[in-house]
């Protein structure tokens, strides 16, 4: 029998995703055919949705940019008349996009995500799903358990790369009455969409490498602090763990043992800051969400002053597959340091934006040109930006650099969470550093004083460079401001807020030197220092960028040329957008 | 704390969806609770921190440093359609600054602001995590992506006619 997938994660729903599932629903309905619909998580190729699947005997058709009425055309000539419509089906193509995507990916974070119905826990059984933890209970200690997360060598995918067996073994030997999981699902880093995919496509997986993170540990009670601006992942989670009460799978003697676990879901109120772990505690303890100082590390004392385990939502994700498939075939894959997969999101000046799993060590040029098909209308690659606003600028000349924890924070940038933004020659790299600055900026909870006023400091500087009003000095007091910041702040916030600004400097020095001495900027993004001009030979006389000035300083008579009149121009550039025949030009 | 009987809680109770004397002695209710007053309310009202306040036994001047904390909690109602525009990495650099700027005009509000005649909110988020749409925006529960500054009247006007 067919079945059909749809992808309902948020990229898909956003496409119109629910039209075209309600329209294959009633069609389906209405002809009373015989096929299964399902809708499944994000399979990575957000650029592509709506995408549309149709599985026969193992042979999958995959098509994208479905619409209702595409819909509806792949109902009656796929469906009924078992003609699959060649020109809409993405892995049929002359050189396969699906296969060009998926070919250096590994996928084992992402295993089930766009292949299961994230809301059913059968499916995520018939996918080897809750074996591990079986196996967990009945055969191995917490010792053991923490042994072989230790041998596989994952380290916390959410930014930090601490060993995570190591981490367990500290939580394991620390002394309480009781003790705490949390699930780190407050992915607050803008361009990063990993874990909420993973959460909205697989949410089991994550709660069971949770299970095994408690039985290794000795914790029978679990949160997972999530986003509240993730509702569907929310609604996904709360409907994966009510399926696991009901099948015995958590509550008390969960699985037929002595261990029991239960798991909460705590949401958060929008406040970056809370990413970092003792932040988050506060949070969930109902408190303003404040670091604190470390040590006591969580692994002492952390919620309501117990020992409790922090991982973020890739990092579980990892569990289940590691004890089923041993320490050595994760550890067979990456990097001396770095072992196993990362999962990024693509995005930025990217022509295949989306979620991609690639082994450790790949290259950043094998992850832009062969995973995300290079750089959209044929630009010119500029550089990378890892690691959101705690991140930095990784120039396209480094793109022989392998993905690796430690050869990534010797740029000056870090992995990260995993969020990997493409930039081409029309980004302004201070531009960039400005809109990262002001972010912390903005998330700063104001604890320390070098991050509360330090980085408004370093923003003003910023301005005002972007402004053309730069001065000469300004680079070295910028720098100076950042280490200071760096070695002032408590956290993670602040000890790493100034790195957009550090590693752009280092590596596209003359572009701030450019804003400053020739008071240009090269990517014409900064307004106050682009010119706008009309070309005499584009320029129609159609009058209307004239119309549009909100300040008349567009002269000219109808049918000839215009002109602008700079002294008079607030560089505005509605004249720029309005403009149909690309005669307004930035300089 | 045993009893709560402010003149507010009889009038009032029917609107708050959820039992708060059920809810004060579980740990760390404080934020749960400020989410369930702003989903009956719209928004948090002066009157509601003091309940909470009498309820948990925690100072409202507390509840109020947690309230300014996150970005989540308002103090005012909202418009009737609320425009988050995002300002995450990939709208920024695929030139998201255009579309506020378009929605600033249209509306004649700055982010954060209402419109007077109460129809329209504007607000910014850091991200809305589907990147490959950049750049993007929501209106209540519908998400605009790939846009450019002339699809924001269109958008606008629709929700104006509804």
């Amino acid at each position: 029998m067919k079945e059909i997938r749809v992808g309902l994660g948020t990229c898909g729903v956003s496409a119109g995703g629910i039209q075209v599932f309600n329209t294959l629903k009633s069609e389906i309905d209405a002809k009373k055919l015989k096929v299964v619909l399902k809708e499944t998580g994000c399979m990575g190729m957000c650029y592509e949705e709506v995408l549309v699947e149709v599985v026969e005997n193992g042979t999958s058709f995959l098509y994208a940019k479905i619409n209702p009425e595409k819909a509806k055309k792949i109902i009656d000539q796929h469906i009924i008349d078992d003609r699959p419509i060649e020109e809409w089906i993405v892995n049929n193509r002359a050189c396969s996009e699906k296969e060009e995507f998926f070919k250096k990916q590994k996928r084992i974070v992402l295993r089930n995500c766009g292949v299961i119905d994230p809301g059913s826990i059968d499916e995520y059984i018939t996918r080897d799903g809750y074996k591990a933890i079986q196996k967990v209970l009945k055969e191995l200690s917490p010792e053991e358990i923490i042994d072989i997360i230790y041998q596989s060598g994952l380290r916390g995918r959410g930014g930090g790369g601490f060993l995570t067996g190591l981490k367990w073994r500290f939580a394991r030997n620390a002394k309480g009455e009781k003790k705490y999981i949390i699930c780190n699902a407050d992915e607050g880093d803008p361009g990063a969409f990993m874990d909420r995919s993973v959460l909205e496509g697989d949410p089991h997986s994550v709660l069971e490498g949770m299970m095994i993170a408690g039985r290794a540990i000795g914790a029978d009670e679990a949160y997972i602090y999530i986003r509240a601006e993730y509702p569907k992942a929310i609604l996904r989670l709360e409907n994966a763990i009510k399926q696991c009460a009901e099948r015995g799978y958590l509550g008390t003697g969960i699985f037929g043992s002595d261990a029991n676990f239960k798991i909460k879901i705590k949401e958060g109120a929008g406040a970056f800051v809370c990413g970092e772990e003792t932040a988050l505690i506060a949070s969930i303890e109902g408190k303003r969400g404040i670091p604190r100082i470390r040590p006591p590390f969580p692994a002492q004392k952390g919620l309501w002053g117990m020992p409790t385990n922090i991982n973020n939502v890739e990092t579980y994700a990892n569990i289940p597959w590691i004890i089923l498939n041993g320490a050595e075939s994760f550890s067979s894959m990456g990097t001396e340091q770095s072992k196993g997969t990362k999962v990024f999101a693509l995005a930025g000046k990217i022509v295949r934006s989306g979620l991609a799993e690639v082994p450790m060590g790949m290259t950043i040029n094998e992850v832009v040109f062969d995973v995300g098909g290079g750089i959209k209308d044929d630009r010119k690659f500029k550089a990378v930006q890892m690691g959101g606003p705690s991140g930095g600028c990784i120039p396209a000349s480094m793109g022989d650099l392998k993905i690796d924890y430690d050869e990534i924070t010797q740029t000056g940038a870090i992995m990260g969470s995993g969020g990997l933004i493409v930039l081409d020659e029309t980004t302004c790299m201070v531009d960039l550093a400005k809109f990262f600055l002001n972010f912390t900026q903005n998330e700063s909870c104001g604890k320390c004083t070098f991050c509360r006023i330090g980085t408004k400091r370093m923003l003003e500087i910023l301005d005002r460079i972007t402004m053309g009003e730069g001065k000469e000095e300004d680079l070295d007091l910028l720098e100076s401001l950042a280490y200071k910041i760096k070695d002032s702040s408590l956290c993670g916030l602040g000890q790493t807020a100034p790195n957009p600004v550090l590693t752009t400097l280092k590596y596209f020095r003359e572009e701030y030197e450019a804003h400053i001495r020739d008071k240009k900027c090269p990517a014409h993004i900064c307004p106050a220092l682009i010119t706008y001009k009309i070309s005499a030979e584009k320029c129609t006389g159609c009058t209307l960028c004239a119309k549009k000035c909100p300040v008349q300083a567009i002269s000219g008579e109808v049918k000839k040329p215009h002109l602008i009149n700079q002294n008079e121009c607030i560089k505005c550039g509605l004249c720029y957008d309005a403009c149909s025949f690309g005669a307004v030009e930035k300089i | 704390m045993n009893e709560v009987n402010l003149p507010f809680f009889q009038k009032e109770i029917k609107k708050f969806k959820i039992d708060l004397v059920t809810q004060k002695d579980s740990h760390g209710s404080l934020i749960y609770l400020l989410q369930s007053a702003q989903d009956s309310y719209g928004y948090i009202p002066e009157k509601v921190i003091h309940y909470i306040s009498e309820v948990v036994g925690i100072p409202a001047a507390d509840i109020y440093g947690v309230i300014t904390f996150y970005s989540q909690f308002r103090l005012r109602p909202l418009g009737k359609y609320v425009i988050k525009i995002c300002e995450g990495t990939a709208c920024h650099v695929n030139s998201g600054k255009n579309i506020l700027k378009a929605l600033q005009n249209e509306l004649g509000i700055s982010v954060g602001e209402t419109t007077n005649d109460g129809l329209f909110s504007l607000q910014s988020v850091a991200c809305l995590g589907c990147c490959s749409l950049a750049p993007v925006i929501m209106v209540n529960e519908e998400t605009y992506g790939s846009l450019i500054p002339k699809k924001i009247k269109g958008i606008i006007k629709k929700y104006r006619e509804l």
